[in-house]
């Protein structure tokens, strides 16, 4: 495709459409300032603790156009510039909606606001090239370091996690990482250790969060009618979010 | 030595205008806050001693002491001390702190009722006097109220009406008294009783001629009040300390004389800053005991108390008394009015810990030095004890030298008072709408019988005519009662030395209110867009309504129901410009309801929005807790909606969250709360309540108050502490909206 778009340039189909979930005007933890969240509908994970259930159908949630969405985020723009933030895509999965995704960032940038993927990571990297180009700053969730644990708990697994880490640090984009701690899921600390010392090597990396497991979307499971897989799992105490960062911090990463 | 040195000369020196000498002589500080000292060993020495006369107060039921046979006037007790040694500025209501005084000019039955509560006996012979000799306002409001008046109270579509009680939100130009010296002030209101020596003696004129009087009496009185402390405020204020001791003697004169709802003090910290910077100057007066100062004022300030009913309490709940302090704001000429003593006021938050009053109300504009807002976010976020109101929206009506009174009522300082009218539930006169004017709890019918709506489902054009019919008939006898009210007070409860320290002619308003905004505009959005069937009981009352299908809910920046919002304030506002008000007073509207919406709540049944009987309103102009989906800044969008002009009065809008929903860390959280509130202020919204603490805080605080003294939360136009508010308006407070995140 030699005459295809350079990469900076909006698509030809503005009516362009999307699924999402829901939005949120303030967020505020999702990448800098105050951001206008959407959450995308659909996911190809299964995350045994996820908190959005209700976001995995791909036919769920609502459709909506770029446009109608652009319009919405521009009733918001005295706050979201004054305090330096910009628009993130969630979900479910963003990745899983690339084009729309895309070209709604193109038009975010176009007002002058920042952009942000919050993702799994989860898609062949081709499709998420051009997605890429007009994003400002990636929050990656990492669930799992070993491969047969990743399975375990997300339905998936790593390789093409990987691939697009190894990717986000050739084209030096702008990273933080998500790491959840669940207790006697993912806090093993050798299994820490080796994703701290491979995180090492990503140094477009600006921010680890390692964030306690909650279980306040326990209730979205049990109202569709599904048994909440973590049900009686504890939630980490102070103690195991310290010796979690702890491990993190030894290994020198820039930690929120 | 000249009191009046090294200032800048004008107008202000021939004529009663603190504005101008303000304007001539204030220095604008555009720092940040790392001047502002901690407190002398003496402030905490003395707090300290205060913190344990609130503990006693606290345990003792909320009221330490009364004084049950001395009528307080201004001059009534003798002078009073948390410790002698130890304070700066002097001056309490009684001769003990936190001894509590009987007013009885509004009422006597509230005095009686109140002491009885607490386990007091009020003395016979003061009975005897108020119910046998001396009428009050009370007694006078209730010779001339209207049966149709009484039914509209009884049902509660109008209540909380200051008709046995004092009706406050008149605000004296304290400052005035530091300024000139209050011989100069009985100098001017004698040639203004001159004025009044017309050809023709009339009834305005014979009351003028009679308040004027009163007035020039109770300047006298403060004079003799200041002596008894050791002060001789016949002359004008020489230094720093002086200024703050005359302002503060104008007040403390005020909170004896008159049992107000609110009794706000006005916006005195710039002013004050312009003796402070000259005394700085001359080398008289250090960094440390200029904050020192200003401490031991809030501190006062603080201590301030009114002997009010457990059922008062249910209506403004946690014993506010409105001391509200006006803080920056900007000039008609673009300079900002923030000063370091500004700053100063806000550091008795964390000199003396956070506190419900005085009531800090920072006058947000987009143009206040960043360092100041900033500043402002962060005290916010660890103290939760201030609140913002739109200079931007207001200066332009009101000018650059307004207070505020009470919440959110903006007037110009010493030229401006109100005729504070409570508020007309609007979700109620909805009901009325649908039931043909009778009481949807007490079966009674209250307007003039008219058609109910007898159809299956209900239509919006049908709803919407019979609402309007009910509103016109609601804004009449409204005002009605008001005009009644006001009359009275004037009468037998006049505020002589709040208005002493005002102009001769001055602007008045009749500050109507309305609660319920949000109910009855989801209410109509219900009706309109989706169906709404009502269940009527054996008497043909609709008790219940069945929703079938979606509709749009105020609260989500969605302009088919937030323009539903607008209309009704207008249209409410509309009619009640109509109606012939006491003394030509100007009609204003607010949608506020303090605490109250709990109680309202409690008197309405269930409204078409799905809200059930006896559930809280949302407070003020908030949008109903749970239905603003979309998160606080859409929240905030649909509110900043409502036209101001139209709520002149004020629209007051609670915000609470927690702190992790703010931002990551500090440095992000300061930054997106101003980022938030200039995006509010510039999107027109009037006020704002900002509380940022965690739910468990709160729920701690239930079960272990004696942990919480100082905990302080703000409320619908003013802040309380949480350890003082009922249960039931705890839970409320627990249960409404609490941004928190994702």
């Amino acid at each position: 495709m030699l005459l295809s778009a350079p990469s900076l340039k909006g698509s030809e189909d503005m009516d362009i459409k999307g699924r999402i979930h829901s939005v949120e005007t303030m967020g505020t933890v999702d990448g800098p300032g105050i951001r206008y969240v959407i959450f995308m509908q659909g996911c190809p994970l299964r995350c045994i603790y996820c908190h959005n259930r209700d976001s995995w159908d791909p036919r769920g949630g609502r459709e909506i156009t770029v446009d109608e969405l652009v319009e919405d985020i521009n009733k918001y723009l005295v706050f979201i510039k004054g305090s330096g933030g910009g628009v993130t895509a969630t979900g479910g999965e963003p990745l899983m909606q690339p084009e729309f995704v895309r070209e709604l960032f193109f038009r975010v940038r176009e007002m002058g606001l920042n952009t942000a993927v919050d993702t799994s990571g989860f898609i062949d990297i081709d499709r998420a090239k051009k997605l890429l180009e007009v994003t400002d700053l990636v929050l990656l969730s990492i669930k799992h370091v070993v491969e047969e644990r990743h399975r375990e708990i997300t339905g998936v697994g790593t390789r093409k996690i990987i691939s697009f880490l190894d990717y986000l640090r050739e084209i030096d984009k702008p990273l933080w990482i998500r790491y959840l701690i669940i207790p006697g899921y993912t806090d093993d600390p050798e299994d820490l250790n080796r994703l701290a010392m491979m995180l090492r090597d990503y140094n477009n990396i600006e921010l680890v969060d390692i964030l306690p497991y909650h279980d306040m979307g326990a209730y979205k499971w049990e109202e569709l009618g599904y048994d909440y897989p973590l049900k009686g799992v504890a939630v980490p105490t102070k103690q195991d979010m310290e010796k979690a960062k702890a491990v993190f911090r030894r290994y020198g990463l820039p930690m929120g | 030595m000249d009191p009046w040195r090294n200032f800048t000369e004008g107008y202000w020196q021939s004529e009663i205008d603190v504005r101008e000498f303000i304007q001539l002589n204030y220095s604008p500080y555009e720092g940040d806050e790392s001047f502002l000292p901690g407190p002398t060993k003496r402030t905490k020495k003395l707090w300290e001693k205060t913190t344990v006369l609130l503990d006693e107060e606290n345990k003792k039921g909320g009221t330490l002491n009364i004084d049950t046979n001395t009528i307080s006037t201004i001059t009534s007790h003798e002078p009073g001390h948390i410790d002698k040694d130890l304070e700066v500025i002097v001056g309490l209501q009684t001769d003990e702190p936190l001894k509590r005084a009987i007013m009885p000019f509004g009422g006597i039955r509230m005095v009686k009722n109140a002491c009885d509560a607490y386990g007091y006996k009020l003395e016979t012979e003061v009975e005897k006097i108020f119910t046998e000799y001396r009428k009050t306002h009370n007694q006078g409001v209730f010779d001339a109220y209207t049966p149709e008046i009484r039914r509209a109270r009884k049902a509660g579509i109008i209540t909380g009406l200051p008709d046995a009680y004092g009706r406050g939100r008149i605000i004296g130009d304290y400052r005035r008294v530091a300024l000139y010296g209050v011989d100069r002030l009985i100098q001017e209101k004698k040639r203004q009783l001159g004025l009044l020596e017309t050809a023709w003696m009339e009834d305005e004129i014979i009351r003028q001629r009679e308040e004027t009087t009163e007035q020039i009496k109770a300047l006298e009185a403060l004079k003799e009040m200041a002596g008894s402390y050791g002060f001789d405020i016949s002359q004008p204020a020489k230094n720093a300390f002086e200024a703050v001791q005359w302002t503060y003697f104008a007040f403390l004169g005020a909170v004896k004389e008159q049992n107000g709802a609110a009794m706000s003090l006005g916006r005195v910290s710039t002013f004050l800053d312009i003796y402070m910077e000259r005394d700085i100057a001359e080398g008289t007066l250090t960094e440390v005991e200029a904050q020192e100062l200003i401490d031991h004022f809030v501190i006062k300030l603080r201590l301030v108390r009114f002997l009010r009913t457990p059922e008062y309490n249910e209506l403004f709940s946690g014993d506010p008394t409105w001391v509200t302090e006006a803080i920056g704001g900007m000039t008609l000429d673009g300079r900002t009015l923030v000063t370091k003593t500004s700053f100063r006021f806000l550091h008795t938050l964390t000199n003396l810990g956070p506190a419900p009053e005085p009531n800090m109300t920072v006058l947000w504009s987009l143009a206040l030095p960043e360092n100041f807002k900033k500043y402002c976010a962060r005290m916010s976020i660890a103290t939760s004890s201030i609140q913002y109101e739109n200079d931007d929206i207001m200066r332009p009506m009101w000018g650059d030298d307004y207070s505020i009174a009470c919440c959110v009522s903006a007037m110009r300082t010493g030229k401006q008072m109100q005729f504070f009218g409570a508020r007309a539930n609007l979700a109620k006169a909805l009901l009325y709408a649908v039931n043909g004017g009778r009481d949807e709890q007490l079966g009674l019918q209250v307007t003039p019988h008219f058609a109910p709506i007898t159809s299956e489902y209900l239509d919006f054009d049908e709803v919407m005519e019979k609402f309007d019919e009910v509103m016109e008939w609601l804004a009449r006898t409204y005002i009605n009662a008001l005009n009644i009210i006001h009359y009275m007070h004037d009468k037998y409860s006049y505020e002589a030395l709040e208005m002493a320290l005002h102009d001769m002619d001055i602007l008045r308003t009749m500050a109507c209110g309305i609660a319920g905004l949000s109910v009855v505009v989801d209410s109509l959005s219900a009706i309109k867009y989706a169906r709404v069937k009502p269940i009527r009981n054996e008497a043909g009352l609709a008790v219940d309504f069945e929703i079938e299908g979606d509709f749009p809910m105020f609260g989500n920046n969605d302009e088919r129901v937030d323009d539903l919002a607008t209309f009704l304030v207008e249209s409410f506002m509309r009619k009640l410009r109509k109606q012939k008000t006491y003394r030509n007073s100007k009609p204003t509207l607010s949608i506020l309801t303090i605490t109250s919406n709990v109680v309202y709540g409690k008197k309405t049944g269930n409204t078409p929005d799905g809200r059930k009987a006896g559930d809280p309103f949302a407070p003020g102009a908030n949008p109903m807790h749970g239905r603003d989906k979309k998160g606080a800044i859409a929240s905030l969008s649909s509110v900043a909606k409502l036209p101001y002009r139209y709520a002149e009065d004020g629209i007051s809008y609670t915000f609470s969250i927690v702190p992790k929903a703010l931002g990551r860390d500090k440095e992000a959280r300061v930054n997106n709360l101003v980022a938030m509130m200039d995006g509010y202020f510039h999107k027109k919204g009037h006020h704002m309540n900002v509380n940022v603490f965690e739910r468990e805080t709160l729920l701690d605080a239930m079960e272990h108050p004696e942990k919480y003294p100082q905990l302080t939360i703000r409320v619908s136009g003013y802040a309380v502490n949480f350890v003082k508010l009922t249960r039931e308006q705890q839970e409320d407070v627990i249960k409404r909206t609490f941004f928190e995140g994702i």
